[in-house]
């Protein structure tokens, strides 16, 4: 086949199929069945990982790990946030663990604060200030997060858990998971209990299953499409308690940190794919 | 999924439990609420007290599932007790409002505005009707609610008490107690009774 016929076929072809991937998109939009929206939405999320925007954040959080910062003007480089000083690569797996010099079971989040504070000299209470970040102000931490854990991206969830505070973080994370209140009686168990839940047309990972969550919590810290930020694990069970009609999870806070922990050993042997990227 | 189960007990804890004779289940969670407690702050309409749990809350959260018949039983006979009907007799609304409601989800979260009435969100969980695609599946299809059971007096004072206070139809269920706990007024809950049961309901189309 000549050249030029052979480019003219591959241009009908690649217009055909982009036709159809539209049509598919719209034709499922108004259909009734889920089952082929949930395709649709999986297939945008495959497209999109291939430029995840959490490369900006992974970027900015290097160039913040290294500068020497804080009062005292140090680095996290002589952090330990979980493999001893300075080690990143794997850390994130092994979390949360419980750290000697802080006498607590901490998570990522918990441990950049606690270097933040002891290591560079600034006051907790301006290490706490910006967990969240926003368009107009950016959120150290998150950047942080996203390179932190981008460097254990296809390791194995590894958190051992046999100290006896990580222990007890685990059964008070896992009381929490059932623990119903509020107006609406919720708990995380009413979303995540059972399989092939959602809301509306959300998918919803029943965490009570070990496949499920392993690729849940893997996932996260994420970059959300639809908030144009990276998102930490911390903020993903704000939000969630929001939702759930409780008040304002604090950030770091004991409770957080041991939902986590139980969260994160359900987790064990699942392969990290974090910052992922999510509608 | 288990029964919640503790392993490990502080020195502190199980010196409480040996002295009151309280389960290991519900000291351990007795802790934890302490640390729920302590991690949670105020924020607009959602204070911490919301942490506290009636009988039912705490009960359903100790038994997730594998709920011993006598458990159930109680649950359900509390929220019965607890049912308000109303002083009017009339059960059935507007389905036109009903239908708003059921498309809702405002209500009751921190970021929401106290002052706006609350949604019921039922399509989160629920198929209502053929013209809305969105809807949930954590509790069972509703489309043609009325049309499969008829619009008896019967069936409208169950259907008026699932929606007020589900617990006592079906304990520890996911629906929230939409009049028992205040979400939705008497009002509003007769509006969407009346989705569910009016003839003219897209529910029963």
């Amino acid at each position: 086949m000549p050249y030029f016929k052979r480019t003219a076929l591959a241009i009908t072809l690649v217009a055909a199929s982009l036709t159809g991937a539209l049509f598919a998109a719209t034709s499922s939009a108004q259909g009734n069945s889920g089952d082929a929206t949930i395709k649709e939405i999986e297939k945008y999320r495959q497209a999109l990982g291939d430029g995840n925007p959490a490369e900006l954040w992974e970027a900015r959080g290097e160039v913040i790990w290294k500068k020497p910062r804080g009062p005292r003007n140090v680095s996290f480089e002589l952090c330990d946030i979980g493999l001893g000083p300075g080690k990143v690569k794997g850390a994130y797996a092994v979390l949360p663990k419980y750290f000697a010099d802080t006498d607590k079971v901490e998570d990522l989040e918990s441990r950049l604060v606690t270097c933040m504070v002891m290591l560079q000299g600034f006051k907790y209470e301006d290490a706490m200030k910006s967990p969240f970040g926003s368009p107009e102000r950016k959120s150290d931490i998150e950047a942080l997060v996203a390179f932190v854990t981008a460097e254990s991206r296809g390791l194995k969830m590894n958190v051992i858990g046999n100290h006896p505070k990580e222990k007890e973080a685990f059964d008070i994370g896992k009381a929490m998971f059932f623990h119903r209140g509020g107006p609406h009686d919720f708990g995380c168990v009413t979303c995540h209990g059972a399989d092939k839940q959602r809301i509306r047309l959300q998918d919803l990972p029943n965490l009570t299953n070990k496949q499920q969550a392993q690729r849940a919590y893997t996932s996260w810290p994420a970059y959300r499409v639809s908030q144009g930020e990276v998102r930490s694990f911390q903020w993903r069970l704000f939000d969630c308690f929001r939702q759930q009609r409780f008040p304002e999870l604090e950030f770091t806070s004991q409770g957080s940190i041991a939902l986590t922990t139980y969260l994160a050993k359900n987790a064990n042997g699942g392969v990290l794919s974090a910052p992922s990227i999510k509608r | 999924m288990k029964n919640i189960q503790f392993t490990s007990l502080s020195i502190a804890v199980f010196a409480a439990s040996i002295s009151t004779g309280v389960a290991a289940d519900s000291v351990k969670t007795t802790q934890a609420e302490i640390v729920m407690k302590a991690s949670f702050k105020d924020r607009g309409q959602a204070k911490v007290d919301r942490l506290n749990q009636d009988e039912t809350q705490r009960l359903c959260s100790q038994y997730p599932d594998n709920r011993p018949k006598e458990i159930a039983k109680r649950i359900e006979a509390i929220n019965l007790k607890l049912m308000k009907y109303p002083a009017d007799g009339k059960l059935l609304g507007d389905w036109k409002e009903g239908e708003k409601i059921a498309q809702s989800g405002v209500g009751k979260q921190f970021s929401d505005d106290p002052a706006q009435p609350a949604g019921g969100n039922c399509y989160a969980c629920h198929q209502l009707t053929k013209e809305e695609i969105s809807f949930g599946n954590i509790g069972p299809s509703l489309y043609n609610y009325g049309k499969l059971r008829g619009n008896t007096d019967a069936i409208q004072k169950y259907t008026f008490g699932k929606i007020y206070n589900a617990e006592a139809y079906s304990a520890c269920s996911n629906m929230p107690r939409f009049g028992h706990n205040g979400i939705l007024t008497e009002a509003q809950i007769k509006n969407v009774t009346a989705l569910l049961l009016d003839p003219d309901s897209p529910v029963n189309k």
